[in-house]
């Protein structure tokens, strides 16, 4: 039996200089598989008497037992050595970029026209398109600008032919929708309009929304309330609004919108203008078939590349149509 | 329109500065737009007189003068070429402090003591005249101060008037409306009529009494027009922006300035007959005041006489029958024009005068002899002269009748929004001049009064009343109305999804012109032409675009040439397209791609975009929306004839892809490969709503081959043949490799594709699976002449 204390101590020893799994298997079947040399002792047991045999039994259990505890630690512990090292393989550097596409972004413009349209389409307002090259009747004598009318001198139009021309604002959109739907009316119209008119401060194309409103009973107090929430919720921000007597040919009352924008040296409110507004002129629902006695209605109408400005600080207009992707990158 | 603020006050003088002042104009809808002082800022300037001018020993130019005004008379070197004995002249003395902050010290000019500086109207800030020194009456006062005796402690006010406004043209009309917004009362200047001292009368015939329904005319004769307009005139006119030129010119401006009233003056001797106001002969020839030659159109009406035109009525004078200073007697004209017959006149000839740009928007058709009087006082007083009778050619008929109108109480709360008190919208209609000729309770007929042709209808009442009240103090209420949902088709999905789809894949939104350059569009597009703009801004601007990529490539080239190598541009939009009558306005979606695929670092490399980079992208975008679209092999004189794809859904084309041809590159000058797309927006919005089917819970089967076939067969045919031949079950096909080798022989490629069968209801067994892969084979070799590869 002094033979079983030096085989454990082999196997123990053996089992501490195991370096890797392997090994360590190699040395579990050679101490404690069928064959293994501990295994083996039990075929000593026959040689001793019945009374000795269980003594002998359970030093052999227990030499298999010291060496398998020893084999099981062993194993844990290159275990964890592999893990480690795989871990300490696999570690990158988590600040290098990652891969695949990039953002790209709307257009300043766009993203100006998405948030005026949210807004008015959470009011209940629908959002519609016209055509951009349009007849003179939808562009101007319906919106009660005949052809003799000294505000078409404020318009400057681009002509293809005496009758056809490129829309000078999106409101003929408001006539052609009035003249295919039946009031009540709530809608907005975005989109391209031109002017034959370029500058530091006029490209000769822009954006408009224009917004319509017919109800029976709609007034003037309304209007305010619509123009003054709208710049409200636009500019995130309980700034002053003020209303200016103005004319445009399409809507009376008309007015011009200020807004707040700073102080003046004395202190007095800084005002600037930002956009008209006006109760429907009653000639332009004749025009549409609308009788003005039943219903009244509102219009309004903004200039978008002029709020993008005072929105988001962009100093000249030209660089919306520019479209130099070191501007355009600023919007995404 | 300008004016002096010491001017209006002349008219109305309401207790309040200049900004309340300012500020209550605008609030009443006329916008002042700016103002500016009459003068520069100085001090210690005085009216000097010149005592005697004596040459400078050591200059030629310079001049050394005694100059009177101050404590006592002293020196001054002066090198002014109109300093002489005798003058009256700003003298600005040693401690003036002149504009731009210029102290005047005691000096020596080439030796000469020199006390003070003469000066011109620009070193005041007076005018940009710089030509020599101020020339002030003889009768100006010595050493008064010359703020205080030109009152030039004064401002300029210029406010933006709308066209409805053509009432606020002159000072009479803006004070009418200060009247009215402060309550204070104007005082209208007296105004006699001036008698005959002899019977010589113009001889006047109106042909045309639609166009001028009132023509006075009055010969004065004897004036001189060789005196000098009185300062206090000229400074009136500097101060409203007019210049001054003769005194009779300068009293028709002052008077239509100061009521409104367009005149004119024509030199007696000039005129042949008598005056005929008609229509211009078509091609007549006249040459204006300006010097230019016009040739008239039949639709132009024309002041006459009996051989020529005299001047295009109502916009500018011919230069013949101008007065000069020699002109010893003179025809004054002061007239009513209908201005639907004066409108755009005067832009045709591409004019716009003081004179067209009121009688366009309408002058007080009441006016003519009021001002024609004043304007004949004013000659006698600054000219002298013999005034005869006026006559006054009128027509009633086609004079406008002074509308009346009514306005409802009922109305007026409804489209306000607010009751007003019946007692101030009476106060208000009545202060601006509305006679109330008959009142109801809840109503209001009023008489509208010459001077405002813009009020027709109860709106305009309305807006009056409004106005006057104020718009800011009318109340603030919401909106309300019906709550119905507005419908919105699933299946449609809007333009904001697709621009999201096209930002999250690296794309950058770009907005370009609707009008190109034709000559770009003509390399890119050249079997259609672009509407033309009859009145384009520039010769690159000129044509509508009939594709959004003449918008786009020029968007890559401005950005290529500043250094951005990897572009990717979208934008939507509509294109513009003749079809027979018609113009087809279809929005389109159209994206320019060039340089690396993937932003290069590290881990992305610096692989080029190719065509199936943007076709992957454009794959995703319509399953996206739904819509199964079609890639085929097309040609397109803008693209790659081998790297061009034309689109399909169903049969109608929508679209095109490829690379830009290399000689199209070429011409446009753009660098690397760069691939192009257009759709059309409105077939591929339109996709579905889902309906959801089972799916198979039994296992997919997967088999692969390789074959090789010719290159002139589409992987599209072999995708038809395999389809044809895989049976109800085939789940999915795939092509995983596609190569082109030497080994493989000229003109041949090998495809690998995997098959993938499903059942629905059961596994598949190998048997079947096995002959319907056999099938597939046999399709292959049979109808595309593939062979296996080994």
């Amino acid at each position: 039996m002094e033979n079983l204390e030096q085989l454990v101590q082999d196997g123990l020893t053996a089992v501490k200089n195991a370096d890797s799994l392997q090994t360590l298997d190699q040395i579990r079947v050679e101490y404690l598989g069928k064959k293994g040399v501990i295994t083996q002792q039990a075929k000593t047991l026959g040689k001793l008497s019945p009374e000795e045999r269980p003594a002998a039994g359970q030093k052999i259990n227990e030499a298999k037992g010291q060496v398998e505890e020893a084999i099981n630690a062993r194993r844990a512990s290159l275990e964890e050595a592999a893990i480690a090292d795989r871990l300490a393989r696999e570690s990158i550097d988590v600040t290098l970029p990652g891969r695949g596409q990039d953002l790209g972004g709307l257009h300043p413009v766009t993203r100006t026209l998405q948030r005026i349209e949210q807004f008015f389409g959470n009011a209940g307002y629908s959002v519609e398109q016209g055509p951009e090259i349009e007849d003179d009747y939808h562009n101007f004598e319906a919106l009660n600008i005949p052809g003799h009318h000294p505000a078409r001198a404020m318009h400057d139009t681009f002509y293809f032919n005496p009758g056809t021309l490129l829309r000078t604002h999106t409101s003929p959109v408001q006539i052609r929708t009035m003249e295919a739907g039946k009031p009540p009316f709530r809608m907005i119209c975005p989109g391209r309009v031109y002017r034959c008119d370029s500058d530091m401060t006029h490209t000769p194309m822009f954006h408009q929304v224009e917004g319509l409103l017919v109800e029976r009973n709609v007034s003037f107090a309304d209007l305010k309330s619509t123009i003054e929430e709208f710049l409200r919720v636009f500019f995130e921000r309980d700034l002053q609004v003020r209303f200016r007597p103005s004319y445009f040919p399409f809507t009376e009352p008309s007015a011009e919108v200020d807004i707040e924008w700073g102080r003046e040296e004395d202190g007095s409110i800084k005002w600037l203008e930002v956009m008209g507004c006006g109760m429907v002129h009653p000639k332009v629902f004749d025009y549409c078939g609308i009788d003005a006695e039943e219903y009244r209605g509102f219009a309004f109408g903004l200039g978008v590349e002029r709020l993008a400005m005072l929105r988001y600080g962009v100093n000249d207009l030209r660089m919306f149509f520019d479209n130099d992707l070191r501007f355009l990158r600023q919007f995404r | 329109m300008k004016f002096s603020e010491k001017w209006l006050r002349e008219w109305v003088n309401p207790a309040i500065g200049t900004q309340e002042l300012m500020d209550q104009i605008t609030m009443a809808g006329l916008e002042v737009d700016g103002f500016e002082p009459v003068a520069g800022e100085f001090t210690g300037v005085i009216v000097g007189e010149v005592r005697s001018v004596a040459p400078h020993p050591d200059a030629d130019k310079l001049r050394v003068c005694q100059v009177a005004g101050g404590d006592e008379v002293v020196q001054v070197v002066c090198g002014a070429p109109n300093v002489r004995e005798g003058l009256k002249v700003p003298f600005a003395v040693v401690g003036a402090v002149l504009p731009g902050n210029f102290r005047i010290k005691a000096a020596k000019l080439r030796g000469q003591p020199s006390n003070g500086m003469l000066c011109s109207e620009s070193e005041l800030g007076l005018s940009e005249d710089h030509g020599g020194l101020m020339e002030l009456p003889a009768e100006a006062p010595t050493g008064q101060d010359l703020c205080d005796y030109l009152g030039l402690n004064d401002i300029t006010i210029d406010v933006d008037l709308t066209p409805n406004r053509a009432d606020c043209l002159s000072l009479r009309g803006l004070a009418r409306e200060v009247g009215v917004l402060t309550g204070e009362s104007v005082n209208e200047p007296e105004l006699h009529p001036v008698p005959a001292t002899h019977d010589e009368k113009p001889q006047v015939t109106v042909e045309a009494p639609a166009a001028c329904p009132r023509y006075l005319g009055r010969v004065i004769r004897n004036v001189d027009l060789s005196v000098d307009t009185p300062l206090w005139m000229v400074e009136k006119l500097r101060r409203s922006g007019i210049r001054s030129i003769d005194p009779a010119v300068d009293i028709t401006n002052y008077v239509m300035l100061e009521l409104g009233q367009p005149l004119h003056a024509f030199d007696r001797a000039e005129i042949d007959g008598g005056i005929v106001v008609r229509m211009a002969h078509q091609d007549e020839e006249l040459v204006l005041l300006d010097g230019q030659t016009v040739k008239l159109t039949s639709d132009t009406l024309v002041i006459a006489d009996h051989q020529k035109p005299l001047a295009i009525a109502g916009v500018m004078g011919g230069e013949h029958s101008g007065v000069t200073e020699k002109t010893r007697d003179l025809v004054l004209e002061s007239a009513w024009f209908e201005p639907v017959a004066l409108a755009g006149k005067a832009r045709e000839y591409g004019l716009h005068t003081d004179a067209s740009h009121r009688f366009e928007r309408g002058v007080d058709y009441e006016l003519a002899r009021t001002a024609m009087e004043r304007a004949t006082a004013l000659l006698l007083e600054i000219t002298g002269g013999e005034p005869g009778e006026i006559v006054d050619v009128v027509s009633e008929a086609h004079l406008p009748d002074a509308p009346r109108v009514t306005l409802r109480a009922e109305r007026l709360a409804g489209v306000l929004g607010m009751t007003i008190d019946a007692s101030r919208v009476e106060d208000i209609l009545t202060r601006l001049g509305l006679d109330i000729i008959d009142q109801a309770g809840d109503r209001w007929t009023v008489r509208v009064p010459s001077y405002r042709p813009d009020i027709s209808i109860e709106e305009d009442l309305i807006e009056e009343v409004g106005r006057i009240y104020g718009y800011n103090n009318l109340p603030v209420t919401e909106p309300f109305g019906s709550l119905a949902m507005r419908p919105r088709q699933e299946a449609v999905r809007p333009l904001s999804a697709v621009r999201d789809f096209f930002v999250a894949n690296g794309y950058q939104e770009a907005i370009t012109y609707s009008f190109v350059d034709p000559k770009v569009q003509a390399i890119l597009d050249p079997a259609r032409d672009g509407i033309a703009l009859a009145n384009p801004i520039s010769a690159d601007l000129a044509v509508m675009r009939t594709t959004l990529w003449s918008g786009l490539v020029k968007t890559l080239e401005y950005n290529q040439k500043r250094q951005q190598p990897r572009i990717r541009l979208f934008e939507s939009g509509l294109r513009f397209v003749k079809d027979g009558e018609q113009i087809d306005q279809q929005p389109m979606l159209a994206g320019i791609v060039t340089g690396n695929q993937l932003p290069e670092n590290w881990a992305n490399g610096r692989r080029q975009a190719d065509f199936f980079d943007v076709k992957g992208e454009l794959e995703a975008l319509f399953s996206l929306l739904g819509v199964e679209v079609r890639f085929t092999a097309g040609e397109h004189p803008a693209l790659h004839p081998g790297q061009c794809a034309q689109l399909f859904l169903g049969d109608q084309p929508v679209g095109w892809l490829g690379a830009m041809h290399p000689l199209v590159q070429k011409k446009l000058d753009l660098d690397g490969t760069i691939l192009m797309f257009e759709l059309f927006l409105n077939p591929i919005v339109s996709g579905y709503v889902p309906n959801f089917k089972e799916f198979s819970k039994y296992p997919e089967v997967r088999r692969d081959l390789a074959i090789i076939i010719g290159n002139e067969i589409a992987f599209a045919d072999v995708d038809r043949v395999v389809r044809n031949n895989a049976g109800e079950r085939l789940n999915a096909l795939r092509a995983f490799d596609v190569y082109e080798g030497e080994k493989l022989g000229e003109g041949k490629r090998s495809l690998a594709l995997s098959l993938f069968w499903q059942h629905p209801e059961r596994t598949l067994n190998d048997d079947e699976v096995h002959e319907l892969f056999d099938g597939v084979i046999q399709a292959l070799q049979s109808e595309l002449g593939a062979t296996l590869r080994s």
